[in-house]
């Protein structure tokens, strides 16, 4: 039988826990594809996906957490799928919540995305230096008071997309750290989103892309991105427009 | 301006600019990128070989030694040639991006097709985007294998 859901885990140099989130996907989330986009790996993340049971598409070089994650989309979007879950392939995430981000989509009222908050459980406890945490919660304030509703976690990368968000995202979707400015675009489209609490485990091995010397550097793009994006001409391609590149419009 | 300052200046813009075409008539420069280095040669040459009109700026702008007027209009191009790059790299590493993505998706997608189909005299007409294609492909990799 074929799934109308595909969960898709971008993944860079993260052959020590690949196997294992490709595995309790198939184990713990039935009724998702697992498609792996293996981001210009040098060691054996892709091969180990595929002996796992995923599919698995395989850029030429390193885009990026956001090339990774829009080539899901693409990949979503020419298949057909209805649902497009993201998961991180450290073993952050639990893909028994997927369950739980799954019966939020439509109630109480349908949306458009579905974001799992590592902030929202009573007994959170987030393992993380304290710089990144403080970073995490002015990008929460400031989106929050952007988008007009309050958000918790704008930094988490397990979220669960309905078509329409795939769609969008397929033709543009931000380069490096997206998932901040992914909200804020969510918002310049009309789309809609929503966060439910789900637990969070510290990483199963491998490296962070995010490291200390690259967190200031972070902090300054989304920053730059949240100020620009107010006032930005829609970084959308549509149908229709001049390029199929959302630069070249610029240009 | 001295004789011979304006002498090295009209020199060194002469020079910028017979490279500047030189470079196109090779193919090596293309027009498009072109076009800004050839204006800000033909404006310095001009302002170099052209004394009252270098006093005329620097006494606008309020500058005592006319030369250096000059190499604040030459700093000015620098800049916005600068600018005029990132933003074409921008649009190349867009532009790449789409690429790398496009190439990634169809590779996936010709592995597939490399694969035998499983039902022997099946007719294999279908094009492995239908859902239950794909399903059977998958299977028919992992069992491969």
């Amino acid at each position: 039988m074929t799934y109308s859901n595909l969960a898709v885990i971008p993944a860079y140099n993260e052959s020590a826990t690949i196997v294992g989130v490709v595995e309790a996907l198939r184990e713990r989330a039935p009724g998702f594809d697992v498609l792996v986009v293996d981001d210009g790996s040098t060691d054996d993340t892709g091969s180990a996906a595929t002996l796992a049971g995923a599919r698995v598409v395989t850029l030429p070089y390193n885009l990026g957490i956001g090339g990774a994650v829009q080539a899901g989309f693409i990949y979503a979007r020419d298949h057909r799928y209805e649902f497009m879950a993201q998961v991180d392939a450290d073993g952050q995430h639990e893909p028994g919540e997927l369950r739980r981000l799954a019966a939020a989509m439509d109630h109480p009222d349908p949306v458009d995305m579905v974001c799992g908050s590592r902030f929202l459980t009573d007994d959170y406890h987030y393992p993380a230096p304290i710089s990144r945490r403080t970073g995490i919660h002015v990008f929460a304030a400031l989106l929050s008071r952007i988008v007009g509703s309050p958000i918790s976690d704008p930094t988490s990368g397990f979220r669960l997309y309905n078509r329409r968000a795939i769609e969008l995202f397929a033709r543009d979707y931000p380069h490096d750290y997206p998932e901040v400015e992914a909200v804020l675009m969510l918002h310049h489209h009309r789309l809609r989103m929503r966060e439910v609490p789900v637990k969070m485990y510290t990483r199963g091995g491998g490296v962070s892309s995010i490291s200390t010397g690259k967190s200031a550097y972070y902090m300054v793009k989304v920053l730059l991105a949240l100020l620009v994006g107010l006032a930005r001409r829609p970084a959308v391609v549509d149908p229709g427009d001049r390029a199929p590149v959302s630069a070249e419009q610029r240009a | 301006m001295g004789d011979r300052i304006q002498l090295f200046a009209i020199l060194a813009t002469g020079v910028l600019l017979l490279t500047v075409l030189e470079l196109v008539r090779r193919r090596r420069l293309m027009e498009r990128y072109a076009l800004l280095w050839l204006l800000s040669c033909v404006v310095l040459l001009g302002l170099a070989s052209w004394p009252g009109a270098l006093s005329w700026l620097s006494k606008r702008i309020g500058i005592f030694y006319p030369p250096t007027a000059l190499f604040i209009v030459a700093f000015g191009f620098v800049l916005v040639l600068l600018l005029h790059f990132s933003a074409a790299v921008s649009r190349l590493s867009d532009q790449t991006k789409v690429l790398a993505q496009r190439l990634a998706l169809l590779e996936e997608r010709v592995r597939h097709l490399d694969e035998p189909p499983v039902g022997e005299g099946e007719a294999d007409t279908r094009v492995p985007i239908g859902p239950g294609d794909r399903e059977r492909r998958h299977f028919a990799r992992v069992s491969s294998d």
